[in-house]
């Protein structure tokens, strides 16, 4: 750093540069989808118990031809990715040392994210609008 | 990298800690995070076959039904449950309540206990249903 002085402030240099480089926006995403993912999740895990239990593909249809079920689903698969990818991203952060490896593993992350998170969200509207 | 970089204290190093309940269900809330995140892959997949891929559907369901999907299928069972349960411990933390070493001792054990007889409790449910 420059050794001459100067009215700027080391601050300059730490401001919003956490590992993450971003600020609190990862910690209060992370939260809000965790309240989501309450009652979202504990929703899921009864209709597997009551409906889903060795359903075959007609009944996953019928079941998501529902709009509020399809609706839940749809709610439920992009909160469990969206808290996922922030917390896979907190691990990788923590423990892969090295930029390259550390952007590398993000990116990899950002890839398995989006694909199946999309992949899922597409499922349920085929799902749901056109039945199987 | 700068002197003052060099000179700055290392934390404590991990194998001076004494290993306890606290930390052991810190590092369990990472371990069933990623573990739940690895399962969102059957999720998506079973999803896709059930709107687009028959093939793959009941690929999926026959992978589910083996003993070694079946060990998964309880693994994830226990790990919802677990971060369920923590999760919402560290939302209490996260507002500022149960600090105190009594308490958190206390809801330590209530996570462990409740997540176990969940776990327990949906699988009695699951081979009532379906069988094991």
């Amino acid at each position: 750093m420059d050794k001459r002085s100067s009215l700027r402030t080391p601050i300059k240099t730490a401001r919003g540069l956490g590992s993450s480089h971003s600020g609190t926006h990862h910690f209060w995403v992370q939260r809000v989808s965790a309240v989501a993912l309450i009652p979202l999740s504990i929703w899921f895990m009864v209709e597997i118990l009551t409906k889903l239990l060795g359903a075959d593909r007609a009944m996953v249809g019928s079941w998501l031809n529902n709009p509020l079920i399809a609706l839940a689903m749809a709610a439920l698969v992009v909160a469990l990715f969206v808290h996922a990818r922030l917390g896979i991203q907190t691990v990788i952060e923590d423990y892969i040392h090295g930029e390259a490896k550390k952007i590398t593993a993000l990116l990899l992350l950002n890839l398995f994210i989006f694909g199946f998170g999309a992949l899922s969200v597409m499922a349920i509207f085929r799902l749901h609008f056109s039945g199987i | 990298m700068s002197k003052t970089h060099e000179n700055r204290p290392l934390s404590p190093h991990l194998g001076i800690y004494r290993w306890q309940i606290t930390n052991t269900l810190s590092i369990l809330h990472r371990l069933t995070g990623v573990g739940l995140t690895i399962g969102l892959v059957p999720l998506a997949l079973w999803l896709w076959g059930a709107a687009y891929d028959p093939a793959l559907f009941d690929f999926m369901n026959m992978l589910m039904a083996s003993i070694v999907g079946k060990l998964f299928l309880f693994g994830w069972t226990w790990a919802f449950y677990y971060h369920l349960a923590n999760g919402i411990r560290h939302l209490n933390w996260d507002i500022g309540k149960g600090f105190a070493l009594d308490e958190v001792l206390a809801s330590g054990r209530l996570v462990v206990a409740f997540s176990l007889a969940m776990a327990i409790f949906t699988w009695a449910i699951i081979s009532k249903k379906v069988g094991l």
